[in-house]
């Protein structure tokens, strides 16, 4: 009998601690149901019909008659009776590969500056000063103007003839006639990244803020107290302090800059010094009669986007799971 | 209001609509999407009217962006979801070919009125047989001038492009040494967009040297004469035209010319009413001649545009479509369009109209014009036109910004476009 | 002390400099949205014209207003949608250990990669088949497309630093993982749901191309929309004043949302999103 009891008694309490977990774990899985079906509307499936799009030979005209034809999209080589062997699909064409390099060329340059700016502006924030609040309000106004407003108001200001900032160059004397940034194939790329930059910048900024406010005012205070430089103090105290705050929002910045679209379109449509993978792709997609070929290159799109993802935590270490953190 | 008269107000109501139903037969509701905006739109609201009382339909429009590409884009997305929600799209004259399986024939309900309109612009709008669309106006462009400032310096109106060139950098420079420094020789559209498409293909036709794609197929776009007359347009950037105006779509242009910045300018007929209109620094100051022609070739050329209206094969009740779009291009609209914003008829009697005449003279002086208008060869390249439009304005884009000399970058289409076109187009 | 004087003026000086390269555009646009006809074309620093007659024209548009109100309401849908779905999610990849729960959260960080072009086909037939075509909520289900990750994101980090003894205080008591979202996380989680919300609303507020694809009448346009689609009185013609006019009317109600919940946005970013 006590013996019996004395075993029973963990018995039960093991079976409800497990029974909680259950149950812990049944409302884990009705509260996650929600957002998976969602999201598997808006994103799964849908990328599931490009990817399926990709290997066929659909036309927009057509969704539902496209015959499977492998790779042909991607990749296909034909030998010729000369023995000559040509190479067509996406993966064969130059202006796929211009395009990934423009869009490599400006996520990066676009995200590492803005990422310095964000971080000076950042700083300047951090600091206790009169009118603190009106100055951080009035930074996020570029970043709450609607995109395409945006690229209109800038095409605008860049404007060769009655834009403002040739004309403010003009009259500092940096420039001697009239400069088309958007057209010209030189200063294309530079306009979008201009443009890019002011508007992204706060949102940096703002991410690096919060970061920054978690450092602990003591160390500077300590820092201060032995005479250490402050250059030196960013380096060895802020920087590494601020490092995982500015991981996520370099993450999250590469991410958008890898996939710009609407600023492109909108700024410099047709330049081929600014097209980018997505500009090109939806180009193929809806104005050319090219579907399933725009799907294979969306779909490359995705895939370069993943490698990316992947190298970047693999190489950062950066912490996805998060059950260390605690 | 207690329940029971909530109830009773509902169920009056109810009968009301119900009766209203009742009332008119087969009373439908057409869309219609147009990129038209503004007054045009206003008077367009306005003009319905007449066809509502008539039929007992009702329309409703739908407003879309200015641009004809991102129209296009919108409208083939719709198209291909087999969007059952708008009745009759306005189509660009270069459309047919690519979105024809997707409208109704209008052939056989438009036998009465098809001999009306001229030829030519019918069979733009003709794919194997089958009338997609029904056109509502032409359009040509023109070589707008600065009638003041040529004869203050005593020059002739240019007939040909070099004559074009020399008289704008005499005037420029004149100009400019008389402190206009501001002033331009001449402005025209250089972006990278089928705008260039068009102003290209009116370069290469009248120095004689075809329009890209021939009528049969074959692609003539390589060939000397063709590279003399980019070479000529190349020589305008920097010196009488912006550098700028490789960015210029036809509001950048007009922006220029407006402010009283250019000698010359090519532009559509549209911006003549706007050049003429109050606040405008060159009111009364310019006139308009056909485009010059190039080298010994002698002729000139006008690309072809307009607008046209087609009824989607999706639409619920396509007779009603086919009714609207028979009003919007019939006589007395396109007869108020013409007069209110110098729109180019498509109908051919409309070109003897005395209210016309009077109103807008430029209509009459048109229609030889467009009557030689060079169409851009949507119809051979059929569904791969905007690819084969898209590589033809990046070559020429290349060339007029040094990206390479005529002659390669002419050679590079000539290959690309071959391998697009495969066995046939 | 004169350098301790310099270097304040180098800071003012500094940060004048930033608010001016970020408030000029805007402002230039406010200018810009006082003229009308030829002035457009010529470039003024200064305001020298006050000619209300844009903001009239924009204001006296019916469709237009009524693509604000279409706007608030999609916004602000999509915004509570959001976030209910995500709180919940985030109480479950925060606080319950599951078999691939990693996973997940690298699938949400996915979803908020993809590329819109490229889901816009996909997307498309999936509104018609659900029947949403050309109403306000094909643009609420598209925009959980960006919105949802996120807001999934930000909220499982900050979950995730909550204190696990209120958790188990709560269990204690026998409370649900309902109750325990909703009477003890909830209160603790608002400023980062204030941040996640505002971002949210933004991010739909200013979308343009499903906005574009998914509506089909004047009445049922946003505002990017709409604002795109003003169109000038003749064909080539870009109404530039209206179109600044309109974009002062629509930007001013975000920045005004910027300043009153401006402290709660760093707040709500330092206690949870940048954590990692």
């Amino acid at each position: 009998m006590d013996t019996s009891l004395s075993l029973s008694k963990p018995n039960t309490k093991l079976k409800s601690v497990s029974s909680l977990r259950q149950q812990k774990l049944r409302a884990a899985m009705w509260f996650l149901a929600p957002m998976v079906t969602v999201l598997f509307c808006v994103a799964g499936w849908p990328l599931l019909r490009s990817i399926y799009f990709s290997f066929t030979d659909t036309s927009l005209t057509d969704l539902y008659g496209g015959q499977w034809v492998g790779f042909k999209n991607y990749l296909t080589w034909t030998t010729l009776s000369s023995g000559r062997t040509i190479f067509s699909g996406t993966l064969a064409d130059p202006t796929w590969w211009n395009a990934v390099w423009n869009t490599i060329k400006f996520s990066v340059v676009s995200v590492s500056i803005e990422t310095i700016l964000g971080l000076m502006v950042a700083l300047v924030l951090n600091q206790e000063f009169k009118g603190r609040g009106l100055v951080r309000a009035a930074i996020l106004i570029p970043w709450a103007i609607p995109t395409i407003v945006s690229a209109k108001m800038w095409g605008w200001m860049l404007n060769d003839q009655f834009g403002i900032i040739n004309h403010m160059l003009m009259a500092l004397g940096l420039i001697d006639s009239n400069v088309a940034w958007t057209s010209n194939i030189d200063t294309a790329m530079f306009s979008v990244l201009v443009v890019d930059v002011w508007k992204t910048t706060p949102f940096m900024a703002l991410l690096c803020l919060a970061g920054l406010q978690m450092i602990p005012r003591d160390i500077y205070e300590a820092a201060k107290i032995d005479g250490i430089h402050p250059v030196r103090v960013f380096f060895h105290v802020t920087l590494p302090l601020v490092r995982p705050a500015l991981m996520v929002a370099v993450i999250f910045r590469m991410l958008d800059a890898l996939r710009v679209f609407d600023l492109i379109y909108i700024l410099t449509p047709n330049s081929k010094a600014t097209k980018t993978m997505s500009v090109v792709s939806r180009e193929n997609l809806i104005e050319f009669d090219k579907f399933a070929y725009g799907s294979a290159q969306s779909t490359l799109l995705f895939a370069i986007i993943a490698i990316f993802v992947c190298l970047y935590i693999w190489l950062g270490k950066l912490n996805l799971n998060g059950d260390t953190q605690r | 209001m207690t329940s029971r008269s909530k109830l009773s107000l509902a169920m009056l109501i109810a009968a009301g609509t119900l009766s209203l139903n009742s009332g008119i037969a087969n009373a439908a509701e057409v869309t219609f999407v147009s990129g038209k905006g503004g007054k045009e739109l206003e008077l367009f609201k306005g003009m319905v009217k007449s066809w509502e009382d008539e039929t007992g339909h009702t329309a409703k429009i739908i407003p879309m962006p200015k641009s004809s590409t991102d129209q296009f884009g919108q409208y083939r997305l719709w198209l291909a979801a087999g969007n059952a929600d708008v009745d009759v799209y306005q189509t660009d004259v270069i459309w047919a070919p690519q979105l024809a399986e997707q409208f109704i024939d209008l052939a056989p309900h438009t036998k009465d009125i098809v001999g009306d309109h001229f030829p030519s612009i019918i069979e733009s709008q003709t794919v194997d047989g089958k009338l997609v669309a029904l056109p509502i106006y032409t359009d040509a462009p023109a070589l707008y001038y600065r009638k003041d400032l040529l004869e203050k310096y005593q020059q002739d109106v240019p007939s040909t492009w070099e004559q074009m060139t020399e008289v704008a950098q005499s005037i420029q420079d004149q100009e400019r040494a008389a402190g206009n420094k501001d002033i331009w020789g001449f402005v025209w559209q250089g972006n990278a967009y089928e705008g260039l498409t068009c102003d290209a293909l009116e370069w290469v036709k009248s120095f004689g040297g075809g329009q890209i794609v021939e009528a049969n197929g074959d692609i003539s776009i390589n060939n000397p004469k063709a590279i003399s007359a980019l070479n000529l347009a190349k020589s305008w950037v920097g010196s009488i035209s912006p550098e700028g105006v490789l960015s210029y779509q036809e509001e950048d242009a007009r922006g220029v010319w407006q402010t009283g910045n250019a000698v010359f300018m090519r532009n559509w007929p549209y911006a003549y009413a706007l050049g003429n209109s109050d606040d405008s620094a060159v009111k009364d100051k310019f006139a308009v001649v056909p485009l010059p022609s190039g080298g010994d070739h002698g002729v000139s050329a006008a690309t072809l545009g307009g607008w046209n209206v087609a009824v989607s094969k999706y639409s619920k009740h396509p007779d009603a479509a086919i009714s609207f779009a028979r009003f919007l291009a019939s006589k007395e609209i396109q007869k108020l369009r013409a007069l209110e914003f110098s729109r180019l008829p498509t109908l051919v009697s409309l070109y003897s109209d005395s209210d016309i005449e009077k109103q807008q003279p430029i209509i009459s002086q048109w229609e030889d014009v467009f009557l030689q208008a060079v169409p851009r060869p949507s119809a051979p390249t059929r569904v791969k036109y905007n690819e084969v439009s898209s590589k033809f304005f990046s070559a020429v884009h290349n060339t007029l910004s040094g990206n390479g000399s005529a002659e390669e970058n002419l050679e590079l289409l000539e290959y690309e476009l071959n391998e697009l076109k495969g066995s046939s187009w | 002390m004169i350098k301790r004087q310099l270097n304040s003026v180098a800071f003012y000086l500094l940060v004048i400099s930033i608010v001016v390269v970020a408030v000029f555009p805007f402002y230039y646009s406010v200018i810009t949205s006082f003229k009308t006809g030829t002035d457009l074309f010529s470039v003024d620093y200064f305001p020298k014209h006050f000619d209300l007659r844009n903001y009239r024209d924009v204001l006296n548009n019916d469709n237009f207003l009524r693509s604000i109100l279409n706007s608030v309401f999609i916004a602000s849908t999509t915004v509570v949608c959001a976030l209910f779905l995500a709180v919940t999610a985030s109480y479950a990849l925060a606080r319950v250990r599951f078999k691939g729960r990693g996973l997940l959260l690298m699938t949400i960080l996915a979803v908020s990669m993809f590329p819109q072009i490229a889901v816009l086909a996909g997307l498309f037939e999936m509104v018609r088949f659900l029947g949403i075509y050309n109403s306000p909520w094909a643009m609420i289900l598209s925009y959980t497309i960006f919105t949802l990750p996120f807001t999934v994101w930000v909220l499982t980090t900050f979950m995730r630093d909550l204190p696990v003894e209120i958790e188990e205080a709560a269990i204690v008591d026998g409370a649900t993982p309902w109750v325990i979202i909703t009477q003890v996380f909830l209160p603790l989680l608002w400023p980062a749901l204030v941040t996640t919300g505002l971002l949210a609303f933004i991010g739909a507020w200013n979308e343009f191309l499903f906005a574009l694809t998914f509506t089909a009448s004047e009445t049922m346009r946003t505002v990017p929309v709409a604002i795109a689609m003003l169109s000038g009185a003749s064909d080539h013609e870009i109404p530039w004043g209206t179109i600044m006019a309109a974009s002062v009317v629509v930007t001013v109600p975000l920045i005004i949302l910027v300043l009153i919940f401006q402290r709660k946005i760093v707040a709500g970013l330092t206690a949870g999103g940048v954590k990692g």
